[in-house]
């Protein structure tokens, strides 16, 4: 049996400041929630066809797996739950500011 | 179509009539097309008859060309030495530096750096020659060549 | 210390310019990502997890006061306010955008410093015994040769796009500080026939694959060094495996090809190098060693002070014997409980300067083990320097002891980690707090890695702690017995890793296991370790899963 596809967000990281940023067509956004999901293989790579296209706004984009139960992506990795956040042994990067864009 | 990149920018190849060959099918043509683990040695028995060796740059973080050139040289080359492939502007320098005479990108490259941006690298002297006084790294061009045995 | 010549000065800042056309040429487009990184890493400019970080040399650990402010300066005006002094005796800012990093850099080359080759496969930065110049038994100022490897490996034309990065440590001691087994060249100055000269170590590291180096010369005249230096990097550069990031330090190189056939190859290229580069200047020579000349020491008389308890516990783990019997070695802890280690405010930056500049004849050093020095303290200025020190925050007495933790910054700051280090640190620093408890365990090195990649050396901790992500979890392997000095020892795995709730109790049980095995207080862990063997703390540690399971 194929496994379930597991929905896919594009993320990068800001050029000029390299702040973790997700692509939510037909720009970029700091929030999570906030980004565009691929549900299937070929949404997948239509995302990230889509999302390589901002040389000068983005470094290196990769497809990530996110979590829907809640409706809103989510991340499923921790290194991703940490990018969301910022380093634990400060208050600082994204937890400490308002990613509302 | 490539381009030949000196500090003058742009020109013309001087060496275009010739035609670089690799080390196993090489007779007296003058003309070497080098692969990066040719053993260099072999290449020294026929200096007296090369007028030209092209070293080839795979991709501009394989950083073996430079050492070749330099050895190259160190070994007694006095012909022309070319890097031909992916060389970064910003690693025209060094190549100068190791003993290249020129270098030749391909027309992609030339489009996206324009002559200026390679005329607009200052060749000043490095700590090599400045403050080690190496002959290899003498600027500006031509530069010193090891004629000593 | 040395300070910059005109010609060091002047490539500094046209470097600087460069990078600022280059950071230009980026952000209009005409230079690609792919393109760029290589110079920005060679400006030592990372991009993170969360920000890009800039990583700024210092070389052979050395800082003058006025550079610590200028550090300070930049943590306020283009970071967070602090700054994280790493394994390799630089200092790491988090925070700085982009498009600000050239105005940093032309900020540091205002106190002649700079962040070049701080990344990237090139000769990085240089690092020597943070004691350097302040201990008795040397053979000569190791920095002397340190920044002479820095002029000569700066901008060299043909060392920029090695296989991989390449790392070269210096020692003036029998007495290893500077961890040279494990570089890729190690250098350990000796004295023979009446003649300085180095013995040449190479394709030590740690990483995927730790290995000890293999000396290659062991005794190699001092007017020959850069020769056999470009003989040993130009084999590398034309040698060095490039089909595989992993296999790609010189490591490997010497692993796969054999020392003799290795040292074949260099001898023979040496012969070549010795004939074309020119004897050093003895001009350039005698400028470098001028630069590490002894400062002018103060000889006031000894005056006998009876130190409080906390100056007294201060005095007895964080200083060292100087070569003068009215002077000592600070070393200034950077690692409070439950603090990150490695950072300071900066405001301690500044204190530090301050203190460096009163009472330390203007000298800082940074160490490996990510503490701050100051190499000569008379005697008579220790209470103030210790009042000072205790103002900032900065007067914790633990080095040496099971609260002195290295840690890389793992995945709190890394792109590369698989797991976080620093809060591990920061846990067993607070399961160990008391100080007295520290005294009784003793000296013991506690080494964290976030990732293979081993910048938290943990392969030569006493107990080394790897992080890694094993199937979407943390998970930290332990290792024991490593040691880094001059008896080199790589630690051996213990079993099966322990989870990120689980790994500071396995850490407790180690340690508890050692105070149960040693035969008397004054046993180390190292010791304890070395006599009984891996077994019994194989038994701590597994035996409550054990049992659990059974």
């Amino acid at each position: 049996m194929p496994r379930a596809f597991v929905p896919k967000v594009a993320t990068s990281n800001h050029l000029r400041d390299g702040d973790v940023i997700y692509f939510a067509r037909p720009g970029w956004t700091r929030d999570l929630a906030r980004a565009s999901v691929a549900m299937t293989e070929e949404a997948a790579k239509e995302l990230l066809r889509e999302a390589s296209q901002f040389p000068l706004e983005t470094v290196g984009v990769v497809l990530i797996d996110v979590d829907m139960s809640s409706g809103a992506p989510a991340p499923t990795h921790f290194r991703e739950l940490f990018r969301t956040r910022g380093p634990s042994n400060y208050f600082h990067g994204k937890q400490a500011e308002n990613v509302q864009l | 179509m490539t381009r030949i990149v000196t500090t003058d920018g742009f020109g013309p190849d001087p060496l275009a009539h010739l035609t670089p060959v690799p080390l196993d099918s090489y007779g007296d043509g003058g003309a070497l097309l080098l692969a990066v683990d040719d053993d260099l040695s072999e290449v020294a028995r026929h200096f007296a008859s090369l007028e030209l060796i092209v070293v080839p740059f795979a991709s501009s973080a394989d950083g073996r060309g430079f050492s070749l050139a330099a050895d190259l040289r160190a070994l007694g080359y006095l012909g022309h030495l070319r890097a031909r492939g992916h060389v970064l502007v910003d690693q025209f320098r060094a190549a100068l530096r190791c003993g290249f005479d020129d270098v030749e990108i391909s027309a992609e490259q030339a489009a996206r750096n324009p002559e200026s941006q390679w005329r607009a690298i200052a060749m000043t002297p490095g700590y090599r020659s400045a403050v080690f006084g190496a002959p290899s790294d003498a600027l500006p061009r031509p530069h010193a060549r090891l004629a000593e045995g | 210390m040395y300070s910059y010549s005109d010609f060091d000065s002047a490539f500094v800042r046209a470097r600087t310019a460069e990078f600022r056309d280059q950071v230009a040429r980026r952000l209009d487009g005409s230079l690609t990502e792919d393109e760029f990184k290589p110079l920005r890493l060679m400006n030592g400019l990372y991009l993170q997890l969360h920000a890009y970080m800039l990583r700024v040399a210092i070389p052979y650990g050395t800082l003058r006061g006025a550079q610590m402010r200028k550090l300070a300066e930049i943590a306020d005006r283009w970071d967070k306010g602090y700054g994280h002094f790493t394994t390799r005796q630089n200092i790491q800012f988090n925070w700085p955008k982009l498009c600000d990093v050239p105005d940093i850099l032309d900020a540091l080359a205002d106190v002649q410093m700079h962040a070049i080759q701080t990344s990237g496969n090139c000769i990085r930065n240089v690092t020597a015994d943070h004691f350097a110049g302040a201990v008795a038994d040397e053979v000569e100022d190791p920095r002397i040769t340190a920044e002479l490897i820095r002029q000569w490996s700066t901008d060299h034309p043909e060392f920029a796009y090695l296989p991989r990065k390449f790392k070269i440590a210096v020692t003036g001691t029998e007495q290893d500080r500077a961890v040279i087994r494990f570089h890729d060249i190690g250098l350990r100055l000796r004295r023979r026939d009446g003649q300085i000269g180095y013995q040449v170590v190479i394709g030590g590291g740690l990483g995927r694959s730790p290995m000890i180096g293999k000396v290659v010369r062991d005794f190699l005249p001092k007017p020959e060094l850069l020769p056999y230096l470009e003989a040993i990097l130009r084999t590398y550069n034309l040698s060095g495996r490039r089909d595989n990031k992993y296999k790609a330090r010189i490591k490997i190189l010497v692993h796969e090809t054999g020392l003799a056939a290795l040292k074949a190859k260099i001898e023979q290229n040496f012969a070549t190098q010795k004939r074309l580069l020119p004897d050093v200047s003895p001009q350039l020579v005698a400028r470098i060693e001028q630069g590490f000349a002894p400062p002018d020491f103060d000889t006031r008389p000894l005056v006998s002070h009876r130190p409080g308890p906390g100056l007294r516990a201060f005095i007895d783990t964080n200083t060292t014997p100087h070569k003068r019997d009215d002077h000592v070695i600070v070393t200034v802890s950077l690692k409070p409980i439950g603090g990150t280690p490695g950072d300071a405010t900066s405001d301690q930056m500044r204190a530090l300067a301050d203190l460096a500049q009163a009472y330390g004849y203007d000298e800082l050093r940074i160490s490996h083990e990510q503490n701050v020095i100051l190499p000569h303290v008379h005697r008579n200025d220790l209470p103030a320097v210790y009042a000072g020190l205790r103002d900032a925050g900065l007067a914790t007495a633990n080095v040496g002891l099971v609260s002195d933790i290295i840690a890389c910054p793992g995945m709190d700051y890394c792109a590369l980690a698989t797991a976080r280090s620093i809060p591990v640190a920061q846990e067993i620093s607070r399961a160990f707090a008391e100080i007295d408890a520290q005294h009784d365990i003793g000296p013991l090195k506690i080494k964290i890695s976030g990732c293979i990649n081993a910048c938290g050396h943990h392969h030569v901790g006493h107990i080394g702690i790897l992080g890694l992500d094993k199937a979407g979890v943390e998970n930290y392997q332990l290792t024991l017995g490593g040691d880094g000095t001059q008896e080199a020892t790589i630690g051996t795995r213990t079993g099966p890793g322990f989870a990120y709730d689980q790994i500071v109790p396995a850490v407790t049980r180690l340690i508890h296991a050692y105070l149960r095995l040693r035969t008397a207080p004054d046993e180390t862990f190292l010791q304890t370790y070395r006599r009984v063997g891996i077994a019994p703390f194989k038994t701590a540690l597994y035996e409550a899963e054990n049992a659990a399971a059974a």
